[in-house]
């Protein structure tokens, strides 16, 4: 039993560029995350078709240029040339002043201002327009205080578990769950896979070694090495991005581990069904790795989604797993709080085993 | 070309005899292609709101209706107490708060400045951001309603009206959106994963050995191997293509031509890339790791769920280096905008290069000696 | 006598270690050479090299009268070869195979229409006729293997421990197959650790840590070392050797 776990682990680090990889994706993935994708808006190009050249709209476009979502691309002659810059695809929004904007707004009280976007990427547009909106109503409420005082109700906003509004909060839990899944699940499965194919599978079975001492020996690495990741990660959340902690650490890597034997179970149970490498890893590509990006609420909200994708996302073990990691992490729940997604997890668990393991004798018989 | 064919011929040969692989290869793009669409919006509505008044004047109750009005916000909660709606804040059952304190309606006939209170759950930063915006305009609202009633003649000399249009897709629908960017991410995976493993596979069972002692050519064996799979995945770009107009309604504005030609482009690149994994790796768990690694960079950065100017600069410069970006921004034009050739030369010309530096270099480092 | 194979100074060095060293021999158009050694001694290497698979560090060699570095298409052309992995493809049935490496060798599809027959018929494959290879004994992959090798008449086949792990029936039928093919001219290059197989060929090298120590008929060995059978020779040769595999 410790000789052939043993033999696991030797073939695991042998391979150098499997190890650079088995570590190497999370890191890159937390970084890139954490740094690189934000779903804030940030420099967006933007055009203006400027008739009146005045002191209003002068003023305004400083303002939106002056702005960190903003930067001024260009600007435009005619209204033909507004399709053009959009077909060039890197201006994205173009303001257009009709003449007389300042001497309409300062004498009749009324002007317009039209606001184009691009909305080929809707999320982006509708996000360009609020804070143009944004900007412009604040234009004009400093016009309103040029006058004299005013009532102005003030919104005081507190952003609760996040303050500064950083999207790796949200990403952090969402990387540990794919990267936890990707390890434990897909690389069990292939590395069971691949002794099918080789043929190794059969050797191991005629031996004294009993079934369930192979699949340990097979699983035990992963888990390690799925663990060792677990930690590197949330090294890297609490240092470079400065995530708090504020439940339990025990608890979360209780919590962690129970995943990590549910993914196992998983990957064991997809080896019992695909018939060579290249299927189970195109099975754990497919029927893993994406539904455990969209439909566990670590990038698209869950809630605006159709109800059958809802439903759906509630037999998602990841989407239990986010939870949890976002309770504890940012929320400070004990286990008294996430008792439920916790027995989701478990009770998961308990079925890929029990189907495995139904599945490996019928193989047999 | 006699031996190209017998090697095309084996390849369809052994991949439709895998009796999973042809749902693999023909029905996961599309449910990928409708799962993944209707999953992947961040439209925010029905925000689940709650609500402390402690006010409870005429001017607060109105203020509470224009939220009830809304189609963004949801009231689910009234409570007198701050700190019970934030226990159901941590439960996840509310997303917002919104206070309005006790003199709330005092301090507008007194002319002074009314302070209400917006706690949001900002775990997801995004739309904890978008949330409050909708939560101020609904103030700010309310706010130049009170002072068209008390000071008519003031208000009106502050009126910058910002009509607005949507061009491309009026409706925001993010599936417009989503939808070309899936089917590059398709075909990308079909060519990447599929060729590399295809070849390190041979490799891996040792059939490689046997065809390296025939008289076969470098280029009869990379492009026997290679052409099934740009096959394969031009077909589910077509097949993906037909999908998206018949169930979502998205056809191609500009030419179907340029869109199929560039593909045809595009795919050596991605294919190139595959080539080249399986020249350094030696089994298909190694390929399949690396295949991943680049992947999954790539995929990210490429701007499918992000856009690629709101990237800090270093990851704009490993994006000129990303093949996904150039096809990604060049679907999405051609698709949904209608570009034309021209517009679209600078993505064309970098995809053009990319696929003739990675083929070489895999070719290149494709050896049948060693 | 027609030179088929004439190799000169062979080395073949991965990194410090020496795979191949020096080797000398020649094998005659027609003959059917044993190339013998104990695991590791650095036979697959060498067969390797001959194919053009593998490059060697240094040395002179002339395969089918053609320089390997200068006409290695020619001369892959003029060989066949089975390796010690497993060549055909599992998935394919047996018609397939015959068919794809047929064509890649060039031959027109009626050539391949009748050789499929032939084969089939040959080795008595008419009930296995549509099964994937994976389902077929051992033995009859392997003479199937052997018959796709030859199948585009080469002047020389490489065969790479032909027969480890078949039955001695099978070993018997596979060696007359051997025997038909060297019959009809073909050079034939086969390794094998079957001391018995040895007494089979026309002429025997045993190698050693990457050195041929012996090389002649079965019987000029056993004369030269008193034994009375090639087992004899090859253990007396092989106690000497350092290295395990």
């Amino acid at each position: 039993m410790k000789d052939f776990i043993i033999k696991e682990f030797k073939q695991i680090f042998r391979d150098y560029r499997s190890m650079i990889i088995l570590f190497g994706i999370p890191i890159a993935q937390v970084m890139l995350f954490g740094f690189a994708l934000t779903l804030d808006l940030n420099d967006a190009h933007f055009a203006v078709l400027d008739q009146a050249k005045d002191e209003h709209s002068r003023k305004i476009i400083e303002k939106m240029d002056a702005s960190s979502y903003f930067i001024l691309d260009r600007n435009l002659n005619s209204r033909e040339e507004i399709q053009k810059v959009f077909e060039g695809g890197v201006v994205r929004e173009v303001l257009v002043f009709k003449p007389g904007f300042s001497e309409n707004l300062d004498k009749t009280a009324s002007t317009e201002l039209q606001i184009i976007t691009d909305a080929s990427d809707p999320n982006t547009a509708n996000m360009m327009l609020n804070y143009t909106q944004a900007i412009i109503s604040n234009y004009e409420q400093s016009l309103l205080l040029a006058h004299g005082k005013q009532v102005l109700i003030i919104p005081e906003t507190q952003f609760k578990y996040n303050e500064n509004l950083k999207s790796v909060f949200m990403f952090v839990p969402g990387v540990i769950t794919i990267i936890l899944m990707l390890v434990s699940a897909m690389m069990t499965s292939i590395s069971i896979a691949r002794e099918k194919e080789m043929g190794t599978m059969e050797v191991l079975l005629v031996s004294p070694i009993k079934p369930i001492e192979i699949v340990i020996g097979k699983v035990m690495p992963y888990l390690l090495l799925s663990f060792v990741n677990f930690l590197l990660i949330l090294g890297l959340a609490f240092t470079v991005f400065k995530m708090p902690m504020d439940g339990n650490m025990l608890l979360l890597m209780a919590e962690a581990l129970l995943y990590i034997l549910m993914a196992l179970s998983l990957g064991i149970l997809i080896s019992t069904v695909s018939n060579s490498q290249q299927t189970a890893m195109l099975l754990s590509m497919f029927a893993l790795l994406l539904p455990t990006i969209l439909l566990s609420g670590f990038i698209f909200p869950i809630e605006n989604m159709p109800s059958i994708l809802i439903y759906l996302s509630h037999i998602m073990p990841s989407k239990w797993f986010i939870i949890i990691i976002k309770d504890v992490m940012l929320k400070g729940a004990g286990l008294k709080e996430v008792w439920f997604p916790t027995s989701i997890i478990l009770f998961q668990t308990v079925l890929f085993i029990s189907l495995s393991i139904k599945k490996f004798k019928i193989r047999l018989q | 070309m006699r031996v190209i064919r017998y090697i095309i011929q084996k390849e369809f040969k052994q991949i439709f005899r895998n009796r999973m692989m042809l749902p693999i290869i023909f029905v996961m793009p599309v449910i990928q292609l409708i799962v993944l669409s209707y999953t992947a919006t961040f439209e925010i509505k029905e925000v689940r709101l709650g609500v402390v008044d402690m006010d409870q004047s005429y001017s607060s109750r109105e203020l509470v209706s224009k939220f009830q009005g809304s189609p963004f916000f949801k009231l689910v909660n009234f409570s007198f107490s701050i700190a019970e709606l934030e226990k159901e804040m941590q439960k996840g059952d509310l997303q917002q708060i919104v206070v309005i304190p006790q003199n709330f309606e005092a301090a507008i006939n007194k002319g002074e400045n009314p302070k209400i209170q917006i706690i949001t759950d900002a775990v997801n930063g995004s739309a904890a951001s978008l949330m409050t915006y909708y939560t101020s305009s609904i103030v700010m609202d309310y706010n130049r309603q009170i002072l068209m009633e008390k000071q008519p003649l003031l208000t009106a000399t502050t009126g910058i009206r910002t009509p607005y249009q949507f061009w491309y897709n009026p409706e925001l629908d993010y599936k417009n959106y989503m939808v070309p960017g899936i089917l590059v991410l398709l075909v990308t995976m079909i060519g990447a994963f599929l060729s590399g493993m295809n070849i390190v596979r041979e490799k891996e069972i040792g059939t490689i050995e046997q065809l390296n002692v025939t008289p076969i050519r470098k280029y009869e064996f990379i492009i026997g191997k290679l052409l099934p799979f740009w096959i394969i995945a031009m077909f589910d770009l077509a097949f993906g293509l037909i999908i998206a107009k018949l169930i979502f309604g998205i056809y191609i504005l500009g030419s179907v031509w340029l869109v199929f030609a560039v593909a045809a482009i595009y795919l050596l690149a991605v294919l190139g890339l595959g080539l080249f994994v399986s020249t350094i790796t030696e089994t298909q768990q190694q390929a399949m790791f690396l295949a991943w690694f680049f992947m999954v960079i790539f995929i990210m950065l490429s701007g499918l769920f992000t856009p690629t100017e709101s990237m800090p600069i270093w990851a704009q410069w490993l994006n000129t280096i990303n093949p996904i970006t150039y096809f990604m921004r060049f679907m999405r034009q051609v698709i949904l905008k209608g570009s034309s050739i021209m517009e679209v030369m600078d993505e064309i010309i970098s995809i053009t290069v990319y696929a003739t530096s990675m083929l070489s270099l895999a070719v290149w480092r494709y050896r049948k000696v060693n | 006598m027609e030179i088929a194979i004439s190799v000169k100074n062979m080395v073949k060095k991965f990194g410090d270690f020496v795979a191949n060293d020096h080797l000398n021999f020649e094998v005659y158009q027609g003959e059917i050479f044993g190339f013998l050694g104990a695991n590791g001694a650095g036979k697959t290497t060498a067969i390797k090299i001959l194919c053009g698979i593998s490059s060697p560090s240094s040395g002179e060699l002339m395969v089918a009268g053609y320089n390997i570095y200068k006409n290695r298409d020619k001369v892959k052309k003029s060989i066949g070869y089975m390796s010690q992995k497993f060549s055909l493809y599992d998935d394919l049935s047996i018609a397939e195979n015959i068919e794809f490496y047929g064509g890649i060798y060039g031959l027109s599809r009626q050539i391949i229409k009748q050789k499929t027959a032939e084969y089939i018929h040959e080795l008595a494959l008419e009930s296995y006729e549509k099964m994937r290879v994976i389902d077929l004994p051992l033995g009859i992959k392997q003479k199937l293997a052997f018959s796709v090798a030859v199948i585009h008449q080469p002047k020389i086949v490489f065969l790479d421990e032909p027969t480890s792990g078949v039955d001695p029936i099978t070993r018997r039928q596979f060696w007359e197959m051997i025997y038909r093919e060297a019959a009809n001219g073909t050079t034939v290059f086969v390794t094998t650790h079957y001391m018995d197989e040895a007494e089979y060929c026309n002429r025997v090298s045993i190698m050693v840590d990457g050195r041929i120590e012996a090389l002649g008929t079965p019987s000029e060995l056993k004369n030269q070392y008193s034994a009375s059978s090639m087992e004899e020779v090859f253990i007396h040769l092989a106690r000497k050797a350092t290295r395990i595999d």
